[in-house]
C-alpha cells in the first residue's frame, strides 16, 4: 500500500491544498477581457461606477497635510461640471490620517491609511500593530496592510497567516485590506496560495489588494483574474464574500473597464460596488474624467483641464 | 528559378512605432492605370487620438533639448533621406502622376528643406525674438516658445515636398505634429516614417497617419490638446475647420495652394514659417537692481 505523501514543504502543501493555477488559460482568459466591445451609455455607466472605486491615492515621502487636504478636495467633489459620484476613499500614509479626517469630516468618503510597515512589513509585529491600531484611533476607515512575503516565499506560512489575524483584531471595526505584492510572489501558484491564506482569516467584506505600487511589478488583468477566482471558490465554499483591489499600474480608463468586465464575468453583479471592489489609483480618476467628458461633449479633451498635469504641452 | 515577391505592408507612423489603424481599414493605392499598388491603412479618430497622446508626451522632452541639438538631429534626417533619395523618388512617382525625373527632383528639393530647417534651429530666436526698447528703466525682452502638438493636413500634390514644407518648420521650434499624408499618393510618407525611425528623432514628435481629410478633419479641429493647425484644404472643409477651431482657441493656418510650382519657390521656406507656430512671452526686467 502506498502510504500518502504529505508535502512536508508547508508552501507546497498549501498549494496542493488549494489547488494549482493554470498559467495558459488564465492568460488567454483574460486576453479575451480586452475585446469587449463597451459603447455609450454602458460605457459612461461604467466610467462612473470606476470613478466611484477609486481609493484615491497619494504615498509619497513628500505627501504633506496641505497635499492630503487637496487630495480630499478632489475625492468629494472629482469634477466641478460633471455629475460623477465620489470616490470611494482616500489612501494616504498613517501620520496623514488625522490631517485627512480633519478635510472629510463625516463625508462618505472613507479614509485608507497603510499600515504595518508598508511596503516591506518587515519591521517587528509589535510596531506593525501599533501602528495599526494608532491609525484606526486616528480615524481611519480602512487598513491596508502588507504581508511579510520574505516569511511567505521561505515556508513560514502560518506565522503569516497568524500575522493577518492579528492585524485583523487590531482593526476593530476597520475594514482591512491585505496586500499580497503578487509581483514578489513570483508564481500564480503562490498568488493563489497567499489569497487562500489570508482569506480563512478575514471577515466578510475585508480586502485582498494586489500590490503596494512600490515594486517594478503592478497589478495586471492575470493576476486580478488569479485573486477574482480565489475569491470566487473561497466562496462558494465558505459563504464568506472577501472583496477585491488591484492596485498600481491602472492609469487610464480602458483599464479600468477590462477590470470591470473581468469582475463582471467572474464574480458577477454582487461585486460591481465599492464595498466589494476597488481600484488602488492615483493617476486614473483624472483620466476617467477625462474620457467622461469626452463622452459629455463630444470632443477629446486636453490633459492640462485635470488636475495633475503641469506641463503645457 | 522564380522567387515569391516580398512585398511590403504600408504603415502609419506613431510614437516611433509602425501601425495599422486600429480599426484594421484599408483603402487601396492604385496607379495612373488603375492597377493595384497596395493597401494603405486608413486611419481613424481614434488613432488621431493616439497620436495626439504620443505627441504630447514627446513634445516636452524634444522642446527642452538645446536648439543646436535639434538642428543636429533634423540634419541626420536629411543624411537619412539623402541615402535613401532614389527609393524616396520611385514612391513619389509610384502612382504616374508625376515622371521619375520630376521626382526626382522634388525629392532633391525636399532633402534641400530639410537641411534649410536644421539650420534655422539654433537661429530663428535671434531673428524673431527681440530686446524692445520701453520708455523706463527696464530690460524687455521677447523670447519664443513652441505652441505644443500641431495637427498638419499635407498637400496632396507634391507628396513629399508639400509634408516636408508644412512640418520641418513646425519641430524646428520644438512643437510636435501629428500629420495626415497625402491621401492621393501617401506612399513617400511611409517610407519618410521609415527614415525618422532612424534619424534619432525622438519617436512621438513626428507622427504620420495615412488615410482621408474628410474623416479626420473633425477629429483634429475638435480635439483640445491640439494647438495649431497648418492644413491644407478646399474652400468648404476650411469653414468647418475653422468653426471647430475656435471652439479650443487654436492656431489655424490653411492652405489652398496645392502645386509643385508653389513648394518648390523659394516663397516656401521662410524663418516666418517658424513663426506661425511660437508663442512670445515678453518679460519686464528693471535695470540695476
Amino acid at each position: 500500500m502506498p502510504s500518502i505523501v504529505v508535502n512536508k514543504y508547508p508552501l507546497k502543501r498549501l498549494i496542493d491544498e488549494v489547488g494549482p493555477v493554470d498559467q495558459i488559460a488564465i492568460e488567454e482568459r483574460v486576453a479575451k477581457f480586452t475585446t469587449r466591445s463597451i459603447k455609450k451609455g454602458s460605457k459612461i455607466q461604467g466610467l462612473n461606477l470606476a470613478v466611484s472605486m477609486v481609493d484615491l491615492t497619494t504615498l509619497e515621502g513628500k505627501d504633506s497635510p496641505g497635499k492630503v487636504q487637496s487630495l480630499c478636495q478632489k475625492a468629494q467633489s472629482p469634477d466641478s461640471e460633471l455629475n460623477t459620484p465620489q470616490v470611494a476613499a482616500v489612501c494616504v500614509y498613517p501620520a496623514m490620517v488625522k490631517h485627512a479626517r480633519k478635510f472629510l469630516g463625516d463625508s462618505p468618503v472613507k479614509i485608507a491609511s497603510v499600515a504595518t510597515g508598508f511596503p516591506s512589513g518587515q519591521y517587528p509585529l509589535r510596531t506593525r500593530l501599533q501602528e495599526v491600531k494608532q491609525a484606526v484611533k486616528d480615524g481611519t476607515d480602512e487598513i491596508d496592510m502588507v504581508i511579510h512575503r520574505g516569511a511567505f516565499l521561505s515556508g513560514q506560512v502560518q506565522t503569516v497567516q497568524d500575522e493577518i489575524a492579528a492585524v485583523a483584531e487590531a482593526c476593530g471595526e476597520a475594514t482591512l485590506k491585505v496586500i499580497l505584492e503578487v509581483s514578489e510572489l513570483e508564481t500564480y501558484d503562490n498568488i493563489r496560495a497567499a489569497s487562500f491564506l489570508a482569506m480563512n482569516v478575514l471577515r466578510s467584506n475585508d480586502f485582498i489588494k494586489t500590490s503596494t505600487g512600490k515594486t517594478s511589478g503592478n497589478a495586471t488583468l492575470a493576476n486580478n483574474q488569479v485573486m477574482l477566482e480565489a475569491i470566487r471558490d473561497f466562496y462558494l465554499e465558505s459563504g464568506t464574500p472577501i472583496a477585491m483591489k488591484p492596485a498600481g499600474g491602472i492609469k487610464t480608463a480602458k483599464q479600468a473597464l477590462h477590470y470591470l468586465v473581468a469582475v463582471k464575468e467572474t464574480l458577477g453583479d454582487e461585486w460591481l460596488n465599492n464595498r466589494r471592489y476597488r481600484f488602488g489609483a492615483s493617476s486614473l480618476l483624472n483620466d476617467l474624467l477625462m474620457q467622461l467628458r469626452k463622452q459629455d461633449q463630444g470632443v477629446y479633451q486636453a490633459p492640462w483641464k485635470f488636475s495633475d498635469a503641469s506641463s503645457g504641452y | 528559378m522564380s522567387r515569391i515577391p516580398v512585398t511590403k505592408t504600408p504603415k502609419a507612423y506613431v510614437g516611433g512605432k509602425f501601425i495599422r489603424s486600429e480599426s484594421g481599414r484599408v483603402f487601396p493605392l492604385n496607379n495612373k492605370r488603375g492597377q493595384f499598388l497596395c493597401n494603405i491603412p486608413e486611419c481613424t479618430r481614434k488613432d488621431t487620438r493616439n497620436a495626439v497622446e504620443v505627441a504630447g508626451k514627446a513634445g516636452g522632452a524634444w522642446a527642452s533639448r538645446t536648439s543646436y541639438n535639434r538642428g543636429q538631429i533634423l540634419y541626420r534626417l536629411g543624411e537619412m533621406m539623402e541615402a535613401r533619395a532614389e527609393e524616396l523618388a520611385q514612391a513619389v512617382a509610384i502612382t504616374g502622376a508625376v515622371t521619375l525625373a520630376a521626382a526626382r527632383r522634388e525629392v532633391a528639393s525636399t532633402i534641400d528643406r530639410v537641411v534649410y530647417y536644421s539650420g534655422w534651429t539654433d537661429k530663428y530666436e535671434q531673428v524673431l525674438g527681440n530686446t524692445n526698447p520701453v520708455a523706463g528703466p527696464f530690460f524687455n525682452f521677447s523670447v519664443t516658445e513652441p505652441v505644443g502638438v500641431i495637427g498638419v493636413f499635407a498637400s496632396d500634390s507634391p507628396s513629399l515636398l508639400g509634408l516636408i514644407s508644412q512640418v520641418l518648420p513646425i519641430i524646428t521650434s520644438g512643437n510636435s505634429v501629428v500629420a495626415l499624408a497625402s491621401s492621393t499618393n501617401p506612399y513617400p510618407a511611409v517610407l519618410l516614417g521609415e527614415m525618422l525611425a532612424t534619424s534619432d528623432l525622438p519617436g512621438g514628435v513626428l507622427n504620420i497617419l495615412t488615410g482621408f481629410r474628410d474623416e479626420l478633419l473633425e477629429t483634429f479641429a475638435s480635439h483640445e490638446h491640439i494647438r495649431g493647425l497648418d492644413l491644407s484644404l478646399d474652400v468648404d472643409g476650411k469653414k468647418q475647420a475653422e468653426i471647430l477651431a475656435a471652439e479650443s482657441i487654436k492656431r489655424l493656418k490653411v492652405r489652398e495652394q496645392e502645386n509643385t510650382r508653389y513648394w518648390s519657390s523659394e516663397k516656401a521656406q521662410s524663418v516666418y514659417a517658424i513663426r506661425s507656430f511660437l508663442e512670445f512671452k515678453t518679460t519686464w526686467h528693471p535695470i540695476g537692481v
